[in-house]
């Protein structure tokens, strides 16, 4: 489960992390009201409006910006709320943004200059254990930074019988170049970043960037949070943290129904059991000229409920010109599929795109027989292949 | 020979009596396998399905001899059950259950990596030898005994290689469904190993999905071994959208050395016979032995 920016540094803070203090506001009186809210409890003069949504690079979007005054405040929340944030990480569409972080100027002048640093927290999965990796080239895309100059990245690998330990933490200030009360912020940073990692059980901690403040401050200006959706269950508090507006519709409503589905742009639908086989067959269908418009896992039981609710989703998208059903029946027997599928389409009345049906498996040749004589506009097929040259047929 | 498991393994179900257990203990059973009784907290002394049920692993591996574990444990208690079975002296650890939260899973490795034991999974469809055991969730009738290995992160597109070869008149020594989580115990190159090891397997059929780098390592390994056995490879996801998960927890594209095509790159360059299409896997065997 992806957060936003202000709700990941809610779990920060609550750690003990210092990030960049920010009130969230859905409308431009409410940036208002938030700002002034926020001088009076930290003294920034000046406020950062920044979007609220799931993708990064909104900088670049114009999503985030400086806002020097109340008057500035309003009309660039104005602005920005509402608007279609187009990003490297988007599609060309964008996406709508519905509230913004209104949250103090943390770049303001004084002593030393502020420098800015990249730092991640996530599984090596090479070694199954966690690992944070930081650079000193902070606030730029680090896929850049890796392909620039990889010898500014480096990791520390924990070791999980003992956690996170301070010569690590030390190791990691010092290789950021830091030195007295930055270089001793930054220890405590990092080991209290460590441990809302943990605590929080999330898979994924970018912040970039990390900032050293011009009086030596160490804070997460930023916050990429992913938790483990396996381990919600023991996060009861967080499950309202998921924020439906910022997930594709149809796939919101799959998960509801129970089935796996990941929208794509394509032309042919699918409709497989088991993750592994549902990505064969998105493959043998651009093998076949076609371009897969889904990946979509019925799981173990496809019976006529569930092929119905998954027609039901893939027909949702007009762009689908005809649905591949590949079913290979263990455990599930192919003669209950077929019979799901034809309950399913005569419940739906009509269906305007041809259907392919591929049964292997126990009870196949049952399956077959069932679907060639009922008199449904489906095409059976038993092989791989043969489900393939169907899909190339239909589409000529 | 064969690899993992056999007609002479003591095998224990744990989560036995639940319904996903009892199901497939049941399953396997009636396939011919060795199960020699399962484990459920609270409830040892009773029967199952005719086999003795123990209170801990402990106690099966002392009474019973058991040697190897199905876990159908649920997802919040499955690393637990992982870690009770090392303890208790297991050698080969099959865990199916999928939504093992990653937090635990890294603890469980951690536990059992100085153990004298193999984890297969979680989140995997198990490990079948032909004709002498069945410890895992796939249909029996599927795989035929012969002489081909499978390696594969995905249950049914196990049953799809596996029907394709014995479909070429061949047959499976011994397919193991390795999971599709981002951690698990057997890596594919410890499972090519293990194969191409085996004396009775003459080729290994290694099927891959996009995300993390077990078979570009499972690759380079064998391009360094300098073995004679062939690999027919194929790797599911060309199609799939980067930064997207596709059903398995660990099938995500991460970067650019992630993608169904530097995998199968890399695998042509390690000596690999690579199909681009799912169909044409069976063939491929076919054609690699004859």
């Amino acid at each position: 489960m992806n957060l936003h920016e202000y709700q990941g540094k809610d779990i920060l803070a609550g750690f003990g992390v210092r990030v960049q203090r920010g009130i969230v506001a859905q409308n431009a009186q409410e940036a208002v009201a938030a700002a002034k809210q926020l001088t009076e409890e930290t003294g920034t003069g000046w406020h950062v409006i920044k979007a609220q949504v799931h993708a990064g690079g909104r900088g670049k979007g114009g999503g985030v910006k400086l806002a020097k005054n109340l008057q500035e405040v309003e009309s660039i929340a104005g602005q920005i709320i509402g608007m279609n944030l187009v990003t490297p990480q988007t599609s060309a569409e964008g996406k709508k943004v519905h509230q913004v972080l209104v949250a103090e100027d943390v770049y303001y002048p004084g002593d030393s200059e502020p420098d800015e640093f990249y730092m991640s927290v996530l599984l090596n999965r090479g070694t199954g254990k966690n690992m944070i990796m930081y650079s000193t080239e902070g606030g730029m895309d680090i896929e850049t930074v890796a392909e620039e100059t990889p010898h500014l990245i480096f990791h520390e690998e924990v070791d999980p019988a003992v956690g996170l330990m301070p010569f690590q933490a030390r190791r990691i200030a010092f290789n950021l170049g830091l030195s007295g009360v930055a270089f001793k912020e930054m220890t405590k940073f990092v080991s209290s970043l460590y441990t809302a990692y943990v605590k929080s059980d999330s898979s994924l901690f970018e912040i970039n960037p990390v900032l050293k403040t011009s009086d030596n401050k160490i804070m997460a200006v930023d916050a990429k949070v992913t938790i483990d959706d396996n381990a919600l269950y023991r996060h009861k508090d967080y499950i309202d943290l998921r924020d439906l507006r910022e997930e594709n519709p149809i796939e919101v409503e799959a998960k509801e129904v129970g089935l796996n589905y990941v929208d794509l742009d394509g032309n042919v639908g699918c409709m497989v059991n088991g993750a592994g086989l549902a990505m064969a067959t998105m493959d043998l269908i651009k093998q076949a000229g076609g371009e897969p418009a889904n990946f979509l896992d019925v799981g173990g039981t496809a019976d006529a409920a569930r092929v119905e609710a998954a027609f039901k989703i893939i027909l949702k998208d007009p762009n689908v010109k005809a649905i591949l059903i590949n079913i290979f029946g263990g455990i599930v027997r192919c003669d209950r599929v077929a019979q799901g599928v034809i309950d399913a389409y005569k419940n739906m009345g009509t269906i305007n795109v041809p259907i392919i049906v591929r049964l292997q498996g126990t009870n196949a040749d049952i399956a077959k027989e069932l679907i060639d004589n009922s008199g449904l506009d489906v095409l059976s097929a038993t092989e791989f292949q043969e489900a393939a040259d169907k899909v190339q047929q239909v589409l000529a | 020979m064969s690899v993992l498991v056999n007609k002479n393994s003591k095998i224990i179900v744990q989560g036995f009596t639940g319904s996903e257990g009892t199901f497939h203990a049941g399953q396997m059973i009636e396939y011919g396998t060795n199960v020699v009784g399962g484990v459920t907290p609270g409830k040892g002394g009773q029967t199952h399905l005719d086999k003795p049920v123990f209170n801990t692993v402990k106690e099966a591996v002392d009474s019973v001899g058991a040697d190897t574990t199905i876990i159908f444990v649920p997802p919040a208690f499955a690393a637990d059950a992982i870690m009770e079975a090392a303890d208790a002296g297991i050698k080969v650890i099959i865990t199916i259950t999928e939504g093992i939260p990653v937090a635990d899973m890294i603890t469980a490795s951690n536990y059992i990596k100085d153990k004298d034991c193999r984890l297969i999974g979680p989140n995997c469809p198990g490990v079948i030898t032909p004709g002498e055991a069945k410890v895992g969730i796939m249909p029996g009738f599927v795989f035929k005994k012969g002489k081909v290995g499978i390696v594969s992160k995905s249950g049914t597109l196990t049953y799809e290689a596996a029907d394709q070869v014995v479909k070429q008149g061949l047959g499976i020594t011994t397919a193991i469904g390795i999971g599709g989580d981002p951690i698990i115990g057997t890596t594919t190159k410890e499972a090519v190993e293990l194969l191409i090891n085996d004396s009775e397997t003459e080729a290994v059929v290694m099927i891959g999905e996009i995300g993390g780098q077990l078979e570009a390592d499972a690759a380079k390994w064998y391009k360094n071994s300098g073995s004679k056995k062939p690999i027919i490879g194929f790797i599911a996801g060309e199609t799939a959208p980067a930064g997207r998960t596709m059903g398995h927890a660990g099938a995500i594209v991460g970067g650019s050395d992630d993608t169904a095509q530097a995998k199968k790159a890399i695998m042509r360059d390690c000596g690999i016979h690579v199909v681009d299409s799912p169909a044409e896997i069976g063939k491929k065997v076919a054609e690699v032995l004859s």
